[in-house]
Formats: C-alpha cells, structure tokens, sequence
C-alpha cells in the first residue's frame, strides 16, 4: 500500500514538472509579451520614461533572460512558495490568488453540496422507481440537464432574472457590502447571492450524478446480497439505503476526486465569468486574455496538480471503502 | 408466395449494420435528434446564403432594433394567409437617452416565399442564385424590412446571422471530430498493434495530455494564437488545438478494441497469408472498430461545439469578422445587452437544441450499436 502510494506520488511529480514546463511555454507562446504592450500603451499616452521603466521591469522579472534559465527561476522560486509577479496587477501572484481562493473554495463547496444533496435522492428514487413515470420525468431531465452547458444556463438565469424579475444576480455581494468588513449582514447577503451560482454551476455535474446513481443502484438491487437482505425481513428502506446505496455510490467517489477536486482551484470558470464571480476561474481567463504570464501559468500548474491529487486520493479512498479493489 | 419467402429470408438474414439500423429506427428521440443534426447542417451548412433573408455582409439602419413580430395581415390589415411583419419606429428613451425601436403598427411589410434577392450572390461561394427562401415582399413595401429575431448594434439582421453562425459552429464540431478520428484512431491502432515501447510511449503522452484539463488546457493555448493571423488561420489553428487535446481519450478506446481483435484468428490468417503490417492494421484491424469509433466520435461532437461556442464567448477563440454563435453571444457579455437588447440571446436556444440533438443521437447510436443485447 504504501509503496504504491509512494509509487504514485513519484509519478505525479515527474508529471508536475512536465506539466509545468510546458505550462510555462504555452503561456510564453504568443509573440510579444505583456510588457512590450504596456510599452506601446504609454508610449501612446505620451510617457518619455516609458522605455526607461519597461527596460527596468524587464531586469526585474528577469524577462531578459533566455527561456530556460526564466523557467528555472520561476520553478525554483515556485517550490518555495514564491510564483512570481502578476505584471498586470503589480502585486504577487500569490497575493491575488489569495484574496480570491476563500471564494472559489466556497463555491466549489456549496456546488458539491447541491450536487449531491439532489442527486443522490433522486438517483436512488429514479432506481427504486424504475419506469414508473417520475423516473421518466428524471430521466428526461437529466439528459437534457447533461447538455445545457453551464454558462449557457448562466446567461438565461441573468436573463430572467433581470428582465422578468428586475433583479441583479452578478457577484457574490450587493454594493454596499462588496467593501464591507465581514459582519453578520454581509454573511446574510452572501448566501443570498450564493444560491445562484451555485445551482447553475451544478446543473451539468448534478445530470450527470443521477444517471450514474440510477445505472448504479439498479445493478446493485439485482444482486444477491439485496436479496439476502430482504429475505431476513429488512424493510425496503433499510435494504435501499443502509445495503444497496452503500455499495452502489463507491463509484461516485472516483467522480468527486478527479473531477471536483481539481474546480476547487479554478471551479466553472466559464459560469464565474457569466456572473461576475470573485473566483479564481475569471482571473485565469482575464491573465490568458492579457498574457499575465505567471499568472495564468500558475493557476494552470494548480489546476493540474489538483487533477492528479484527486485521481490519486480517489483511488485510495475507494480502496479502503471497497475490499473488493486491491491496489498493486 | 414466393416474394414472402423472399421477405421472410431477409428478415432471418440481416446484416449486422442492418439490425443496428432498425434498433436505431425504434428509438423515437435518436431518430428526432438525428433528423435535427441533418436539418441543422442543411440549413446552416449547405443552404446559408438561401434561407437566411439577408446577406452576411448586410447592415441596416435600424440599430439594436427589436424583433418585428409576425402577423397575419395583409397592407389593408386583413386577415391574411400570407404573413406580415410590422414596420419600426425610432424615438428616444428620455430615461436612457438613446434611440430605440419602437413597433410601428401603422406600417405592414408582407413577406413572400422566393423573393428575388436584392443583390444575386453565390451559394456556397460557387452556385449563382438570385432569389432567398423567404424575404419582404419588395414589389408590395419598396423599402420594406423584416428582422424577425431584431438587429445588433450594427444593424446586422439577427435571424441571418444565427444561419450564418451555425455554418463555423457546426463545422468547426465537424472538422475537429474528423481531425480526431483520423489521429485518434491511427495512433490507437499503432500502440494496441505494436504494444511494447511504441505503446508505452504513445499511452504517456495520451495520460500526460489527459492530466491538463480539457478546457483550461484549450483556453491557454487559443490564447496563444497571435492576434494578427487571419481569421482563417485562426479558424483552423483551434480546430488544431481541439484534435490536439481530445484524440488521447479516442486513442485510448481504440487501442483497446484493437488488443482483443488483435487475437482473433482471422488477422493470424491475414498474417500468414503475407500482409504487411499497415494492410493489417487499417484494412483488417481498424474496420473492425469502427461502429465502435464512430459513435464515440458523435457524442464527442457537441463538446466541440460547446468549447468554440465558450472560447469564442470569451473572446479567446473566434474573433469578429467571423461569424459563429460564440461570437454572436460575445455581444450579450455585458449586463446592459441583456437588460436594454434580450433579443440578442436568441442564438442561445439554437445552440442548445443543436447540443441536445447531437446528444439524443449520440445515445441512441450507442444504443443500438449493441442490437443483440435486450432493452
């Protein structure tokens, strides 16, 4: 076990450093550099000390360096805990992601709780129920639920809610608090804000859930050891829930690791950007947009590592819940 | 008599793909989504320039201008079989200072099936044509004009463009799926056939591709497109791009089916009978997965789609001279679109009928490439 664990985190290293080689050169790729267009944008604003400056932010992110040598300082400093200077910001990447990582963990929790809090009811409902004419109905939903894109959604949900309802539904807090201290008023307007969000950007995963719950379960309820359970005279729920939908929701747990793990970094970025959320997703969008290289290199190499810890954990969780899996 | 021996022969007889065929025939929503995925290229694809009423090029006066809603009338205002659209009016809104559109009731432009155009123009660039499917009757209301979806804010009829924008749409899903079909499966084909190093090498560079996510992953490199390429350079570079970060997932289940075909017998007779290994490999082995490989490839499909659709939205894919419904909803990106111009979100039901057909037939081809199995 351990040495598989260990065999597994080595890999994940090497594919880390890989993955942020070629994170740094894709984000390096496009000709010209942010820089270089800061420049023209003071030249035309008429600043005589724009090249002097330029020159100097140059030497200051070492961008005067040769590719491999920049990459090597940022991948040093990286492991340090250091990732370098948003040039667009002027401030430390490590500082902007900060301010903005509560809510991305927030919204990817509250997107977890939603997913699951409905899909696994009415997974286990639609299996109990099958054919009859709510599973119909669910699955039906769900289907066209898995092809609505998110952000699709998004620009709807805005839309009704402004145009039917005369409401705004952009950002996480009402005006007055967007700068307020914390105080139980603003928790309030938050959660007020949350719901949005949060049900739109779990519509596709939650579709998804409940097809796999229901395919699941329903192989589960046709093996012998439902019916063993019944025939000692359990109660139809007992048997459901305490036997049926423990096995039947291990393999959920594969989706929850590789899947959601890596949104707690930079969620539904597309949702985010629809409604105007604090979250990482719309900065890592905006960085790519204007080159801010380390920037979105950064949250790219986050994005990644996330994926490979969620893979590796839920491969290891569902070992221990499953005596059937060995792991070699 | 002996025709319903024939008949009953056939019955006994059928083919594998013919017993696919009528699985596929039983299952309602696959045949729907099927005969939506046909009409959608149809229209977009080969028949743009006829069935939208207004040339891709075309801008009117008539700014952000409303939707003109159809009626049954005729110019006197009665009832009619032929349809109407009434005319617009321009005031100013004092609340938002800004001209707006209102309708004008006053004013009744009939339509007319086959209008001739107002200019002859070239279907799909080479057939010359001079008459739309449908237009303002131009004999009856001289300077008549009908947006049925409204206008953007350059005037542009809404209802063409989202013709127009389908056509990139739908062939950008339709390129790049092709794009990862060829590489998917031959690099699939090669590691399952070869196995050994060639495999190994191949297998990790598909998980190291597969360890970025998809659209991060998509949205950094469309970035990485330098702006001053031309629009169909850009066009081809992300159908590039989308190949590039989706053929590991193809080649994976390819390699698959080749490692147990790979054991059959007739591929040993093959091999024995002296064909080279690209003869086994793409006539013998590859064949046999591609019932396999082509629905995988359909319900790939809308996830094409979808990724231009969002890049573009974003502005990181498709860029303004082009029209696809990315770009088309790049113009609701802001709050004030959506409050002062809702019409302009029209293209949004198209784009998510178009994914949902793509999806009902991609199920029910899954479904019924198993024709043996019950259900």
């Amino acid at each position: 076990m351990l040495s598989y664990i260990l065999r597994r985190l080595g890999y994940a290293a090497i594919m880390l450093v890989l993955v942020s080689f070629v994170s740094f050169l894709i984000i390096e790729l496009p000709p010209g550099d942010y820089l270089t267009k800061k420049l023209q944008d003071l030249q035309a604003r008429g600043d005589r000390s724009a090249e002097l400056r330029i020159a100097e932010y140059r030497v200051r992110y070492g961008l005067d360096k040769p590719l491999m040598e920049r990459y090597w300082i940022w991948a040093s400093n990286f492991i340090k805990g250091d990732f370098g200077e948003s040039f667009e910001f002027e401030r430390p990447v490590t500082e902007i992601l900060g301010n903005r990582i509560g809510f991305t963990v927030l919204m990817a929790v509250s997107v977890i709780i939603v997913q699951w809090g409905i899909a696994i009811p009415i997974g286990v409902y639609s299996a109990t129920h099958q054919y009859s004419l709510g599973d119909q109905v669910v699955t039906t939903l769900s289907f066209v639920g898995l092809g609505m894109p998110g952000f699709l959604l998004a620009l709807l949900v805005m839309f009704f809610a402004m145009v039917v309802l005369g409401q705004e539904v952009s950002g996480l807090f009402s005006n007055e608090f967007k700068d307020a201290p914390w105080t139980i008023a603003k928790v309030i307007d938050l959660l007020k804000h949350l719901w949005i969000p949060a049900l739109v950007g779990s519509v596709t995963g939650t579709a998804g859930l409940v097809r796999i719950m229901r395919g699941n379960l329903l192989e589960t309820l046709g093996q012998p050891f439902v019916e063993a359970a019944r025939a000692r005279g359990l109660t139809n729920q007992k048997v459901t829930w305490k036997h049926a939908v423990r096995v039947a929701i291990n393999p959920l747990i594969v989706i929850l690791g590789s899947e959601t793990l890596p949104s707690v970094v930079a969620g539904n970025a597309l949702v985010a950007t629809v409604l105007n959320l604090p979250t990482v997703g719309p900065l890592y969008v905006s960085a790519l947009q204007s080159q801010d290289m380390y920037l979105a290199g950064t949250v790219l190499v986050f994005i990644v590592f996330m994926t490979l810890m969620g893979n590796l954990l839920a491969d290891l969780v569902l070992a221990a819940l499953d005596p059937r899996i060995r792991l070699e | 008599m002996a025709e319903n021996n024939d008949v009953q022969k056939e019955q006994i007889s059928q083919a594998y793909l013919a017993l696919v065929w009528w699985k596929f025939k039983k299952n309602k929503m696959a045949v729907v989504g099927g005969v939506i995925v046909i009409l959608f290229y149809l229209i977009c694809g080969v028949l743009a320039e006829f069935v939208s009423p207004y040339p891709l090029s075309f801008q009117s006066d008539y700014l952000e201008a409303r939707p003109q809603p159809l009626v049954f009338k005729n110019q006197e205002g009665k009832f009619s079989l032929i349809p109407s659209v009434y005319g617009l009016e321009e005031t100013v809104d004092v609340e938002l200072r800004k001209r707006i559109y209102v309708v004008d009731k006053t004013q009744i432009f009939p339509l007319a099936l086959l209008p001739k155009a107002a200019e002859p123009y070239k279907l799909l660039g080479f057939i010359p044509m001079n008459r739309h499917l449908f237009g303002v009757n131009l004999k009856a209301a001289p300077d008549g004009y009908a947006f049925l979806f409204g206008t953007d804010r350059l005037g542009r009829d809404i209802f063409s463009r989202i013709i127009y924008g389908g056509r990139l749409s739908l062939l950008i899903g339709l390129l790049g799926q092709i794009g990862t079909f060829v590489l998917g499966s031959a690099m699939g084909t090669i590691s399952g056939y070869y196995g050994g190093v060639v495999d190994i090498l191949i297998q990790r560079l598909t998980e190291f591709v597969g360890a970025f996510p998809d659209i991060p992953l998509f949205m950094a490199l469309a970035a990485a497109i330098p702006i001053g390429w031309s629009p169909i350079m850009v066009y081809f570079m992300l159908t590039l791009i989308m190949v590039f970060i989706r053929w590991g997932g193809l080649a994976r289940q390819v390699r698959g089916l080749i490692l147990s075909l790979r054991e059959r017998e007739y591929v040993l007779a093959a091999q024995s009978a002296g064909a080279s290994d690209a003869r086994l490999m793409f006539r013998h082995l590859l064949p046999g997965t591609l019932s396999h490989i082509i629905v995988i490839a359909t319900l790939m499909i809308p996830g094409m789609i979808l990724s231009e659709t969002a890049l573009s939205f974003l502005g990181l894919g498709l860029r303004p001279p082009l029209t696809s419904w990315g770009v088309l909803l790049q113009e609701v990106t802001s709050v004030r679109a959506i409050r002062f111009a809702p019409w302009l979100l029209i293209p949004l039901p198209f784009i998510v009928l178009a994914i949902l057909a793509f999806n009902m037939l991609g199920d029910g081809l899954r479904d019924a490439m198993d024709p043996y199995g019950g259900r």
